[in-house]
């Protein structure tokens, strides 16, 4: 009770400075939900609001952002060929995975929120729940090594132009953590794409390059000494020879899938422990997340069988045309490359940019899968399909539910 | 391996095909020859019956079984025990805002002061000067209580301890014809006992209806048993029945609970039985509606309650009309629930009088979904059954949006529901959020089953596309058939007040 008397003590006038109330009504919405009573209509409410939806996506989020965090460090040893283990140099790794990673969500957060909090104050209303899912989204999709000030502006383009400018959240076409990538890899592609992005901590991958380490590693260096554990040292972490960051599926579309069991095995694959963007090579936890979701029926689960089922089918078609290396790759392999499972539980499960009509998300999941295997296989210049498929789609998603809706009319009208 | 896997596949769909094709030609042969396919299984595939799922019971011959899949059943605390509670009310009110579609002031044939009996003519709409408002009981006008820009809200007849009747001569339903019959319920007052769909207002007497729809239950949360209220009345029901059947072309449709099946439902004459199993709104005559024959584009019906049902047929057998009426009260906040016998239209506060407990509760006339709120002062509606009593909710709760991991009523799975699934909610009037847009799909569709799209409906409604809202079904809706929409609406939108707007603006194009 302390603590909402101060919150009630302290409320900003909305008039003199709609800033600063759009600040507190956000922070006062986090800490505590509204008095507000039914009037007119149902007098009693679902528990359910869009606050407690949203921060379920995060939650199931949260073992990709672990596994993802710890990743970064093992790749990033990995390729100075020590720590070869999952499990060794465990602190290393683990404070090295921080030190990328949360930079990357607090510009993320400050910057996303800070624009939604402007144009929430600008139009009189209250902050509304859309960024916490995308804030969480956009680092999961990044490589380890952004530089933040890139970041900081793929945010800014996707906030305002993808979603503020049509009215906010509920309002947006395209999936805006989506447009944040996509902003990056049409402005700066080197930058997300190729293969020396996607391991951290170097400035090139050629052989001997040695590791760079900022202050942060300093700090905690200090804090290792004292524990008497291996050190962050750049003299000693050096890039071997013969170790290229490509990711699976580069290495499919030279040599198929001999040239990536070379290199990495099935199960290296599916547990994740291989370089991608952060949060999408941990299948099992992204499966796990995922049923999370279905469970509570918080995303939906036709999106996600469609879309496999769509990936599945134009891979078959792809393994019997066979012209290219990686055509070649068995359809149930295709799965173990890329971000497949990640983009078709989180990012085209988005509600707002996915058809509506439980009809339409099966025909919107499945062209998401099949559009975004073509993609994936015919242009090598996009290393991954499925951002630009889901964005595809999004585009149509409007278009699928409206089809849908005229047959349902159409049926209305034939009954009368 | 891969490419006799595609062989096999590639077999069993030209399979499938064939079998489609073929079974398609045999319909189209037996359309031909006159066979009605949709009584006769024709074809080869075998008709697969998903009304199996749930057994017909064995005395359920004749009439259709439905079994609906979609819903919610909000388990709330507080239901009625079956006992007589001994609560009265004196005074009763006839309340001209019930009625949708007449006048704000209707034209009064009554003034303050004056003794009326128990049926007698109160008021009357201007524009339809046959439909007569009934008084409900007998007894001095105490009061013409007037609301916003003068508008009438409540007639209020202090009640005679024995009520004496305004008697009627009901003409003979085999011999007389549809205008006599009109007639006769216009000037005895039972004519607003009956609602039209589409919009839900008074039935016109000039039209038609293409058929009567009657639903003998209730799934509202803590509705009452409507075996309980129609009890000792099945006679007066049966003639009702009857009467209405001589008022449409088609038939009179009972909505029957398939668990209710061996009751003296299954066997009243004159009425085509249908049975239904499912989750709320499996009660709601709307979705009966949709699925024993829908409403289409320019089809009227008429729908009417149990007990307005049995007050009609008491205008035949007992010679006036009955406004007796049962009501429960229901919900935590009344020390005892239970069914109070009473009349039409009675006092709220006299009903509710010593059995509330705590201080910061709403009553609702109605169900928590579809009702009003009252104040003790206020007067139940005539169409009512129910009086519900639920606790405010003006609280704030710490992160109450993250952490309440206790049930509380929602269909999601984002609750521990799954843990206690016979607990009863003790649920508040908290919004439990903001209204936010539209932004989660799917979750108006599973609730409501019916082939319907309600979010780009009320989308349609609040974009004021009148074709696109009639053709995405608006006609076949009503307040209660969207509220359980409105209940599980993430956004917390207000779907019943879209919806009426909605339906006004399709009422205002006719």
């Amino acid at each position: 009770m302390g603590l909402l008397d101060i919150f009630k003590k302290i409320e900003p006038d909305k008039k003199k400075s709609p800033i600063l109330h759009t600040l507190y009504d956000a922070a006062f919405t986090f800490a505590y939900s509204p008095d507000s009573v039914t009037d007119g209509g149902v007098h009693i409410r679902d528990g359910l609001d869009l606050k407690r939806m949203m921060i379920h996506v995060v939650l199931a989020l949260q073992l990709c952002f672990l596994f993802g965090t710890y990743n970064i460090g093992h790749q990033h040893f990995v390729a100075s060929g020590e720590f070869l283990g999952f499990l060794e140099g465990f602190h290393l790794k683990l404070i090295h995975g921080l030190i990328q990673l949360v930079p990357i969500v607090l510009v993320t957060m400050i910057v996303g929120l800070g624009i939604e909090i402007i144009f929430a104050a600008r139009k009189g209303h209250a902050v509304e729940e859309g960024f916490i899912v995308s804030g969480m989204l956009i680092p999961l999709i990044m490589p380890p090594d952004i530089p933040l000030w890139m970041l900081a502006v793929s945010i800014a383009f996707a906030v305002i132009v993808g979603k503020e400018a049509f009215g906010g959240t509920g309002m947006n076409i395209w999936n805006v953590a989506l447009l944040s990538r996509v902003f990056i890899f049409f402005a700066y592609p080197t930058t997300i794409s190729g293969d020396q992005v996607w391991v951290s901590g170097y400035e090139s991958l050629a052989a001997g390059t040695q590791a760079s380490y900022g202050w942060a590693h300093g700090l905690f260096n200090s804090l290792f000494e004292l524990m008497g554990v291996d050190l962050f040292d750049s003299a000693r972490t050096a890039v071997v020879d013969g170790y290229s960051g490509a990711t699976p599926l580069a290495l499919a579309y030279s040599g198929g899938w001999e040239a990536v069991t070379e290199k990495f095995s099935l199960a290296q694959m599916w547990w994740g422990t291989i370089p991608g963007s952060i949060g999408e090579t941990s299948k099992p936890f992204i499966i796990i997340g995922a049923l999370m979701l279905i469970v509570t029926k918080v995303a939906s689960w036709r999106i996600m069988l469609s879309a496999t089922i769509g990936a599945a089918v134009m891979a078959l078609i792809l393994n019997a045309w066979g012209a290219t290396p990686i055509m070649d790759v068995p359809w149930y392999y295709q799965f173990y490359m890329g971000s497949f499972f990640f983009a078709a539980a989180f990012m085209a499960t988005d509600p707002v940019t996915a058809s509506t009509t439980n009809t339409g998300k099966w025909i919107y999941g499945f062209l998401i899968g099949f559009i975004g295997m073509i993609i994936r296989v015919m242009n090598p210049a996009y290393p991954e399909g499925w951002m630009l498929a889901i964005l595809f789609l999004n585009t149509f998603s409007a278009l699928i539910d409206h089809y849908v809706l005229e047959a349902n009319m159409k049926k209305r009208l034939q009954r009368a | 391996m891969l490419s006799t896997i595609l062989i096999i596949i590639g077999l069993i769909l030209l399979l499938a095909v064939i079998m489609n094709v073929s079974d398609s030609l045999l319909q189209i042969e037996a359309k031909k020859s006159g066979i009605d396919i949709d009584k006769e299984d024709i074809g080869i595939i075998p008709k697969l019956s998903f009304d199996g799922m749930v057994s017909k019971p064995a005395i359920a011959k004749g009439g259709s079984h439905h079994n609906l899949k979609q819903g919610f059943e909000i388990k709330l605390a507080g239901e009625a025990s079956h006992d007589f509670l001994p609560a009265t009310s004196s005074t009763f009110a006839m309340r001209p805002m019930d009625y949708r579609g007449i006048a704000p002031i209707p034209k009064l044939f009554v003034e303050v002061g004056q003794e009326v009996k128990a049926g007698q003519p109160l008021f009357f709409n201007k524009s339809t000067p046959d439909i007569v408002y009934a008084a409900p009981v007998s007894g001095e006008v105490v009061e013409v209580r007037r609301g916003a820009k003068r508008a009438i809200s409540d007639v209020v007849i202090l009640a005679d301890k024995k009520l004496t009747h305004h008697t009627v001569t009901a003409p003979d339903i085999n011999k007389a014809s549809r205008e006599e019959l009109v007639a006769f319920l216009m000037k005895s007052g039972a004519w607003p006992m009956i609602n039209k769909r589409p919009f839900d207002v008074i039935a016109s007497p000039d039209e038609m209806p293409r058929d009567i729809f009657i639903s003998t239950f209730d799934t509202a949360p803590l509705a009452p048993d409507s075996m309980i209220l129609i009890k000792g009345k099945e006679k007066d029901f049966q003639a009702g029945v009857n009467a209405l059947a001589q008022l449409t072309e088609g038939s009179v449709h009972l909505g029957i609970n398939n668990s209710a099946a061996g009751s003296w439902l299954s066997s009243v004459n004159n009425a085509e039985k249908h049975y239904f199993s499912g989750k709320h709104p499996a009660g709601n005559v709307g979705i009966q509606i949709h699925h024993i024959n829908p409403i289409k584009s320019n089809d009227s019906v008429w729908t009417l309650g149990i007990q307005e049902v049995a007050s009609i047929g008491a205008l035949f057998t007992k010679g006036y009309l009955d406004t007796s009426r049962k009501v429960a009260l229901v919900g935590d906040e009344f020390e005892t629930t239970g069914y109070v016998d009473t009349y039409m239209g009675a006092n709220i506060g006299e009903l509710v009088k010593n059995n509330m407990t705590g201080d910061n509760t709403r009553i609702i006339a109605g169900d928590v979904l579809t009702g009003r709120t009252v104040a003790t002062e206020d007067f139940l509606s005539a169409k009512t059954d129910q009086i519900t009593t639920i606790k405010e909710g003006d609280y704030n709760e710490f992160l109450g949006w993250l952490v309440p991991i206790a049930p509380r009523p929602s269909t999601s799975g984002t609750f521990p529901n799954f843990l206690y699934p016979n607990h009863k909610f003790i649920a508040d009037t908290n919004t439990h959020g903001e209204k936010r847009a539209f932004v989660a799909s799917g979750d108006y569709e599973s609730v409501l089953p019916m082939d319907i799209y309600p979010q780009h409906l009320m989308k349609a409604i609040l974009a004021n596309d009148y074709e696109r809202m009639e053709g995405l079904g608006i006609n076949e809706l009503s307040e209660e058939d969207i509220a359980i929409c409105e209940f599980a609406c993430v956004s917390k939108q207000p779907l019943q007040k879209i919806l009426r707007q909605g339906l006004d603006m399709m009422r205002e194009q006719l």
